[in-house]
């Protein structure tokens, strides 16, 4: 096993007015290829602070967080954008979908800034990766067109277009109903099954549970960190989609 | 080589992806853009319309000079200014050019040339009828200079002049008073107590305007032999008007000089100049016109006019760019979100600035577009309406240099307006944005 994310004794303070508010305390972490973590925590305990570490959307105070072998907590803006387009994927609490864009349009954004000229070849992964997300019929729809449900499935097709080593979901299932969180972690389980990294901040107990690994933060500090055996059990019950899934990840577009 | 190839054709794609978005979201709030690109709208249709009625005039008004000739140099006579000093109270009034110096003037070698014309208005009648019109005395050469064509007959000749005939030729608004239901030559006129035998016609002749750029009417003349002129009336001539009678002894009103070279133009006037101010000492009593320099004149003034335009061009269209620039910053606000999406999804700072960019030069643009179509169809159409409703002719001269330049300055300010809202865009950390409603 190689370790895809790798933190070390991270720090980031905020300054508020006068006051400096210390959002991660001296933070290590790893996080192996293949792994589904997840990170709870009660608000304010630096979880979303940790993840947008984790998703080179800013840069920390101390410390330092090696990304796939490159150091990435010293980096200039333009290479972080770099690196998210190449190495991450982003599923976040409220879609994110661009609303003037078709399903297909969404799915080709990241690749767009990945440096990828789109052409028929591109469309038609993206078409497949939207078919895989069971959106087949609905490639010309606009995210308002959608429910909540398909609207976090094209979010994961986007994320999984430029064959990121870790995808990020920020609450993936905050907005949905249970029997559509159902859906989608199911979905997100069998993208782990396929060897895909997930990194996934959560609330919820049940929601967690999905995870093979669940990391607890309070005041800034990581809490506890354990297996989660039930995951396990649950994983080695998905089936063709995993098969399907690799074949077409396989594929890689650079 | 390679990569930098590679590069280009990415930045296209991706502005290719802006532009289609940029239509969508102009396309999407349609009212929201037609009100935020009206100023541009209204800036390059102003300067399109503006830039053809000036090109027009400026076209008409040169045709007007080049038609009094280019090479020709008009001398006139003037009132002089009342003067104490000369004022003798005397009834007729003696001043201007005179046989003297008309026959100096043909002395000249440059010049090739030169006709004489003595003008007063006078009553013209016919058995039954009667015009007030003007007579002119002149010469032949008077039709070649001004350029003048028939209906009937012939105009005055050499011969006619040499032995003082009393011939006349009609212009033809003073025809058709006198004769209007039948052919006017070979009639007979009566002008001052003597009668004159009509020998020919004239086409109707626009109004040029003269040295005090005033429009003359030509076609209440009436032409006469030049002696004739002198024989009939003497040198002066007195003309009633409200009881009293005022008279003025003018020999020549108007000599009209052909100079042989359009290089020679100036150097002729300049001698003709000194030769007036030698020979009427103090009185200055005498115009020279050089319609060559008004022709410089006019070029003069249209720079002036363009220049004007270029400013009410820059004041428009900068006021249009500004209203562009607000919307830009609203929408940057309000699409505060997305672009933390986009940055999120791995967009650099360059590529949020390129695509608020194009968005704000497809608005322009559009802008622009519009203005040029409305532009254009204003020329076309307000000549016409200015015709039916105002009976006046309102020149325009339409050139695809204006309308290209218009546009290309409306694409201009998207970029100069474009550039802060983008740039503040693209200034937008990306957890805030992402965090955004």
């Amino acid at each position: 096993m190689t370790a895809v994310v790798r933190i070390e004794k991270l720090t980031k303070e905020y300054r508020l007015e006068s006051v400096t508010v210390r959002a991660l305390r001296s933070v290590s972490l790893t996080v192996e290829q293949g792994e589904f973590v997840a990170l709870m925590g009660p608000s304010g305990s630096g979880k979303s602070t940790l993840l947008n570490q984790l998703g080179c959307l800013d840069r920390p105070t101390n410390g330092r967080y090696i990304l796939a072998n490159e150091d990435v907590s010293r980096i200039d803006d333009d290479r972080l954008s770099e690196i998210r387009s190449k190495y991450l994927g982003f599923i976040f609490q409220s879609y994110n979908l661009l609303p003037q864009y078709t399903v297909v349009e969404n799915i080709e954004v990241p690749l767009l800034y990945q440096g990828c000229r789109l052409n028929e070849k591109t469309r038609l992964r993206c078409v497949q990766l939207a078919q895989l997300v069971g959106l087949g019929d609905r490639l010309d729809h606009r995210p308002m067109q959608l429910s909540g449900g398909q609207q976090q499935r094209v979010a994961i097709a986007r994320s999984l277009v430029n064959d990121p080593h870790v995808i990020l979901a920020d609450e993936p299932t905050g907005n949905l109903d249970s029997r559509t969180s159902d859906e989608i972690m199911q979905m997100l389980m069998k993208l782990n099954d396929a060897g895909k990294t997930i990194i996934m901040v959560t609330h919820e107990n049940d929601i967690a549970a999905w995870a093979k690994r669940i990391i607890r933060m309070r005041d800034g500090q990581i809490e506890s960190d354990e297996q989660n055996v039930r995951a396990e059990i649950r994983h080695e019950m998905s089936g063709a989609f995993s098969a399907s899934l690799s074949s077409l990840l396989a594929e890689a577009i650079r | 080589m390679r990569t930098n190839l590679n590069q280009f054709f990415l930045l296209w794609d991706k502005s290719r992806r802006s532009f289609v978005l940029a239509v969508r979201s102009l396309w999407l709030h349609k009212l929201r853009s037609a009100l935020s690109v009206l100023g541009i709208v209204i800036g390059t249709g102003a300067v399109i319309t503006l830039m053809a009625f000036g090109e027009g005039s400026m076209q008409d008004a040169l045709e007007d000079i080049k038609r009094q000739g280019a090479t020709n140099i008009i001398v006139q006579s003037v009132k002089p200014p009342d003067d104490s000093s000369n004022q003798r109270r005397t009834m007729t009034l003696a001043y201007g050019l005179t046989h003297a110096d008309y026959a100096k003037f043909k002395q000249l070698d440059t010049i090739v040339g030169s006709v004489p014309m003595r003008m007063f208005k006078q009553e013209i009648r016919s058995l039954h009828r009667m015009h007030n019109g003007r007579v002119v005395g002149t010469t032949a050469g008077y039709r070649n200079v001004n350029k003048i064509e028939l209906v009937d007959g012939r105009f005055l000749n050499d011969s006619d002049d040499d032995n003082i005939e009393n011939y006349v030729v009609l212009g033809a608004d003073v025809a058709e008073a006198l004769f209007p239901f039948q052919s006017a030559t070979g009639e007979t006129i009566m002008v001052n107590g003597h009668d004159f035998k009509i020998i020919g016609v004239l086409k109707e002749r626009t109004p040029l305007s003269n040295a005090g750029g005033i429009s003359e009417d030509y076609n209440s003349d009436i032409y006469v032999p030049i002696n004739t002129c002198r024989a009939r009336w003497g040198v002066a001539v007195y003309i009633r008007s409200s009881g009293s009678r005022s008279g003025e002894q003018v020999e020549l009103h108007q000599i009209t000089l052909t100079i042989s070279d359009i290089d020679k133009v100036r150097d002729a006037g300049a001698v003709i100049k000194d030769n007036l101010e030698r020979d009427h000492g103090y009185k200055k009593d005498w115009i020279v016109v050089i319609p060559l320099d008004r022709i410089e004149e006019a070029k003069r003034a249209k720079d002036r006019y363009m220049m004007l335009l270029f400013i009410i061009a820059a004041i428009s269209l900068g006021v249009g760019g500004i209203g562009i620039m607000n919307i830009m910053l609203a929408t940057v606000t309000e699409r505060t979100r997305e672009i933390g999406i986009r940055r999120a999804l791995g967009a650099k700072r360059a590529d949020i600035t390129l695509q608020f960019l194009i968005e704000a030069i497809v608005q322009t643009t559009v802008g622009g577009v519009i203005g040029a179509l409305i532009g254009v169809g204003l020329v076309f159409i307000a000549p016409i309406v200015s015709e039916f409703v105002f009976h006046k002719n309102l020149p325009a001269q339409l050139n695809a240099q204006p309308v290209i330049m218009a546009m290309s300055f409306a694409v201009i300010v998207g970029v100069t307006f474009g550039l802060y809202p983008a740039y503040r865009a693209s200034r937008l950390d990306p957890i805030e944005a992402l965090r955004h409603d």
